[in-house]
């Protein structure tokens, strides 16, 4: 079934999808086996995979340092790619690769959507990659039936989400506000004025991300988004009490 | 020279997370409208003229020339600029179009220092909150420069990511802009990053080249038959190239660091050699030092302004037409080449610069004397004295800095 369809079914049974984040390779994949593994068993809807890059500009600090630990500690695109085929043998939920153009680039763009399609992964997220630069992407992804999840922000006009949306699918990840990742998000009127400019400008599901750290903001975004995306929390929560403490985390966010 | 959307041959484009995209709509409308608008042009002629010593001259260096005994050698003589290097040509016209865009803070990253310095300069100029991202290893070996951003108003954020140098500030940069935008401008330092700023910038430092063509054909009465440039991001080469590239007779001929040598690995050797490969990174395309997974990798030259991971994707373009030729110089040749030049000629070119002229060394006695060639001075080196002096290892400045040391130690 496709990403979105996946989705769509989801809805039905829950108000609010959960999309969790990590890093490969950091602190270990040994690690993120296991955080993968709370993640599913707690209810988590889809997971995105970063494969890491040296220079990840859209990342704040906490994701720019996981990035740069798991290359220091010597792991590969391939490493990566081997294990995500292991976890998405092991787990039935959509998994998705976060990771800059750079690597795509390099591993020969076709041969990576082959490999992707290979493994079992429904949708890549690359946030240096706006939709005019990728016409070979888009051309590959379509061919080979992978979701490129596309990114409306605050500062997108409404043609420009119109522009966007015409080249996505699977869902549309809404940044949630400007900067980077990691920084709190606080909900506001302009919030939802934009999340409404969103939603008319795309039939496609809407995840936002960026700063939703608990179960106060997935209340909020019920009614509002199909999706919430966290992203820079589990690191820390890893970081600071070990894989285990995701489990309870991810149950008590919904 | 750009076919569609900033793209040079297959290199260049605009490689931007989202939240960017309404940013340079914007930019690009505010640059092709001072591009189109002729009173543009001429303010930044006339603000480089009364600011910054432009045109800066052309000087013979008739000692090296005879020493070589062969081309009359021409030194363009960027050093002369107000700050002490051809960055100013750049932060000056983006301050221009700042105030048309009407915002009021520039953030820049800096490597050596010189960027951060001329920007910080410019906002004093013009009025605007600066904020200047410089890798934490660079503020420690650049610490003058890094005290004049500070006098001058600007503030310096050391940054610790990474491997803490010119990549990593520029990344920086780029996460406060996508924050700060609506108000924001990056005045990106060189020829690189997402159009327009290739040939934005590429635009600023034809102010060189145009020059220089001027004034060696009245000098010289007739065009060079060689000229060269150091090549880090490649703003200086772009500049004075630009006088020259519908000259075919005109060799243009861009000089890398080769740091402690190509067959060592600790270079930042780009278009010279084997060891780059086609990447996407900091939002262009470009030849850039990875490894086979796309990591970048570190980088080495004893010049910090050369000490980067990608080049321009016009002079990758233009290298891979065959217009431009590339060479290296390493640190061992760089210091000789600054030495010869100080004692012949009373000139101290930085060590960027200095890359150029070991090359020029190298070749000028192919030529005869009725054939010239420029080597364009990106910047002086005196003001780098703490780098320059450390690199020479000279015994009588470093008992200068322990003296220095136990002097302020004692005041604690």
């Amino acid at each position: 079934m496709q990403l979105k369809n996946k989705i769509r079914a989801a809805l039905n049974e829950k108000k609010i999808l959960l999309m969790t984040h990590l890093v490969l390779g950091y602190p270990s994949l040994s690690v993120n086996r296991e955080v993968i593994r709370q993640m599913v068993e707690n209810g988590v809807d889809i997971i995105e995979m970063q494969i890491p890059f040296s220079e990840p500009i859209a990342d704040g600090p906490m994701i720019l340092k996981a990035n740069q630990d798991s290359i220091a500690g010597g792991i590969t695109v391939k490493e990566c790619l081997e294990f995500a085929a292991e976890i998405t043998a092991a787990y039935d939920i959509p998994f998705l690769f976060m990771t800059y153009y750079n690597i795509i680039y390099k591993y020969g763009e076709e041969a990576f959507f082959k490999k992707a399609v290979e493994i079992g992964i429904q949708g890549f997220i690359v946030p240096d990659l706006p939709p005019e630069e990728g016409e070979s992407f888009h051309r590959l992804a379509a061919k080979y039936g992978i979701a490129p999840i596309l990114i409306f922000a605050p500062t997108s006009t409404d043609d420009r989400m119109k522009e966007v949306t015409a080249s996505a699918k699977g869902f549309i990840y809404c940044v949630a506000r400007r900067g980077v990742t990691g920084k709190k998000t606080e909900f506001t009127e302009d919030f939802d004025s934009y999340m409404a400019r969103c939603r008319k400008a795309t039939d496609l599901p809407l995840a936002v991300g960026f700063g939703i750290s608990g179960k106060e903001d997935v209340d909020y975004l019920v009614g509002k988004a199909d999706i919430a995306v966290i992203g820079t929390r589990t690191i820390q929560l890893v970081d600071a009490e070990g894989a285990a403490a995701v489990g309870p985390f991810v149950a008590g966010l919904r | 020279m750009t076919d569609k959307k900033g793209y040079y041959g297959q290199w260049g484009g605009a490689f931007i997370p989202e939240v960017l995209h309404e940013t340079f709509v914007q930019l690009n409308a505010a640059y092709n409208d001072a591009r189109a608008d002729s009173a543009f042009w001429k303010e930044y002629i006339a603000l480089m003229g009364s600011y910054s010593c432009r045109p800066t001259p052309l000087t013979h260096v008739e000692n090296l020339s005879r020493h070589f005994n062969g081309a009359q050698i021409f030194v363009k003589r960027e050093d002369l600029n107000h700050t002490g290097a051809h960055k100013a040509n750049n932060v000056m016209g983006q301050g221009l179009l700042v105030r048309r865009m009407g915002k009021k803070r520039v953030i820049a990253e800096t490597g050596a220092g010189q960027h951060g310095v001329a920007t910080a300069t410019m906002a004093a100029r013009f009025g605007f909150e600066c904020t200047i991202y410089m890798g934490e290893e660079d503020v420690m070996r650049q610490r003058p420069n890094v005290f004049w951003m500070e006098k001058l108003g600007a503030t310096v954020v050391p940054v610790t990511s990474g491997a803490r140098t010119l990549k990593d500030a520029m990344n920086e940069a780029f996460r406060d802009w996508v924050t700060s935008m609506d108000d924001t401008h990056y005045v990106i330092g060189t020829v690189c990053g997402p159009h327009p700023f290739p040939e934005m910038v590429a635009w600023f430092q034809s102010i060189i080249g145009s020059e220089a063509r001027k004034q060696i054909t009245e000098v010289f009465g007739k065009l060079p038959s060689r000229v060269y440039a150091c090549v880090g991001g490649g703003s200086n080469a772009m500049g004075v190239f630009q006088g020259f590239l519908d000259d075919p007779d005109v060799e243009l001929i861009g000089v890398e660091a080769g740091g402690k040598g190509l067959e060592t690995g600790r270079h930042a050797t780009r278009l010279t050699g084997d060891d780059a490969s086609a990447g996407v990174a900091q939002g262009y395309k470009t030849m850039f030092l990875q490894d086979d997974d796309g990591q970048m990798r570190d980088t080495h030259s004893v010049a910090a302004g050369l000490d980067y991971i990608g080049v321009s994707p016009i002079l990758t373009d233009l290298w891979e037409k065959g217009r431009v030729r590339f060479a290296t110089a390493t640190d061992d040749e760089v210091m000789n080449a600054l030495d010869l030049t100080m004692k012949k000629e009373g000139i101290i070119p930085a060590l960027e610069s200095a890359h150029a002229f070991v090359q020029a060394y190298k070749e000028a006695g192919e030529l005869t004397p009725d054939d010239a060639i420029i080597i364009n001075m990106s910047g002086r080196g005196d003001k780098d004295i703490f780098t320059i002096a450390h690199a020479f290892g000279d015994p009588s400045w470093k008992e200068f800095i322990r003296e220095k040391g136990a002097e302020y130690a004692a005041e604690k």
